[in-house]
């Protein structure tokens, strides 16, 4: 029953090449390199009047941005490099100062009693306020609570944030967390 | 001469082989399958994002909406104007069609993945905090909660210029 072996003709593959730059151009144009990036943010949940939470002055770190982009930390004019270490100023209070935030002991999974500073940061923004300005605003609050988490990480863990376990992140971020109040445009002069 | 070729004669340069020509094609092409991702909205805005340098990456991109926020480009601005517009989707919108949208997009995703759904919010660097608030209050409206300001990476170097 053998049957004599039949020669396949060779298939031709110098459209091959073609085929798949035909293809690559195709991917090139509809596709794109940008990956997306951005600070997360947590918003509050929506409450039909509500009065707001009386918080202590102390415990409130006020950056203001009126509609020329000028900026006030705490009432006085200030620059935008100044945010990130008043804040930590702020939030560590090493010498207890009555003006600075106020500190509570509280228990921390994983890192045990801890004196987590009460503060909040509050942004107040104008209607008219650029959002570049703002986002510039965010950003460093932002990187003035990575900052403190990473320093506090390698003090007490003895390494960077991003080497931690993440238990022990999650740790690290309730010691210092993210508590920036966006409020409401306000009409700022 | 011709020390190498001592029989002189004339000297036919080989063709360049395009076996792997193919090969090469292959290549490229998978480089770009794997780092670039489909085009999703068509612009009809121009949004020049910030610049940050505390930014994260935005992970898992169909959990993601956007709301894109902009002055119109330059096609539309003769019948729009210059003023910043929302656009959703491949669309101008106003604030008050953001809840619809995120009701859509909520009914879009698989229940489990439904807590875990982002805005991302780009908008240009010169819109106006007073379109950014309104868009933010409806999205806490919404109970789309988790947003992103979406932003660019700068170097640290040049933050302070």
């Amino acid at each position: 029953m053998a049957r004599k072996k039949r020669k396949f003709p060779q298939i031709a593959s110098a459209s091959l090449a073609d085929i798949a730059f035909l293809l690559i151009i195709f991917f090139i144009v509809s596709t794109t390199m940008d990956v997306d990036t951005g600070i997360y943010r947590l918003l509050p949940q929506w409450v039909d009047n509500v009065e707001a939470p009386k918080i202590n002055k102390r415990n409130t770190f006020v950056v203001l941005i009126n509609k020329n982009n000028d900026l006030q930390i705490g009432g006085r004019f200030a620059q935008i490099s100044d945010i990130k270490d008043r804040l930590k100023e702020f939030i560590l209070n090493p010498q207890d100062n009555p003006n600075l935030s106020e500190k509570k002991e509280e228990v921390i999974e994983g890192i045990g009693p801890f004196m987590r500073s009460q503060g909040i940061v509050s942004l107040q923004n104008d209607r008219g306020t650029d959002y570049g300005a703002y986002m510039q605003v965010q950003n460093e609050l932002v990187r003035g609570i990575n900052e403190l988490r990473d320093e506090y990480a390698a003090q007490r863990f003895g390494m960077k944030m991003n080497k931690l376990s993440e238990a022990q992140q999650e740790a690290v971020k309730k010691a210092f967390p993210t508590a920036i109040s966006e409020a409401e445009p306000q009409e700022i002069k | 001469m011709s020390k190498f070729n001592p029989k002189g004669g004339k000297k036919e340069t080989p063709g360049i082989t395009t076996a792997s020509l193919p090969d090469i094609m292959f290549m490229l092409l998978f480089f770009f399958m794997v780092s670039t991702t489909l085009r999703q909205n068509e612009l009809k805005i121009t949004t020049k994002l910030p610049y940050a340098t505390e930014i994260t990456k935005l992970e898992k991109k169909s959990l993601v909406s956007y709301i894109f926020v902009g002055s119109p480009r330059k096609e539309y601005a003769a019948s729009l104007g210059t003023e910043s517009r929302i656009q959703l989707d491949d669309n101008f919108a106003v604030v008050n069609d953001i809840r619809g949208y995120i009701a859509g997009e909520w009914e879009k995703r698989d229940e489990a993945d439904r807590p875990k759904m982002t805005v991302s919010l780009k908008a240009d660097e010169k819109t106006k905090m007073g379109i950014i608030n309104e868009i933010k209050t409806e999205l806490r409206k919404a109970e789309a909660l988790k947003i992103n300001y979406s932003a660019k990476k700068r170097s640290v170097e040049t933050r302070n210029n």
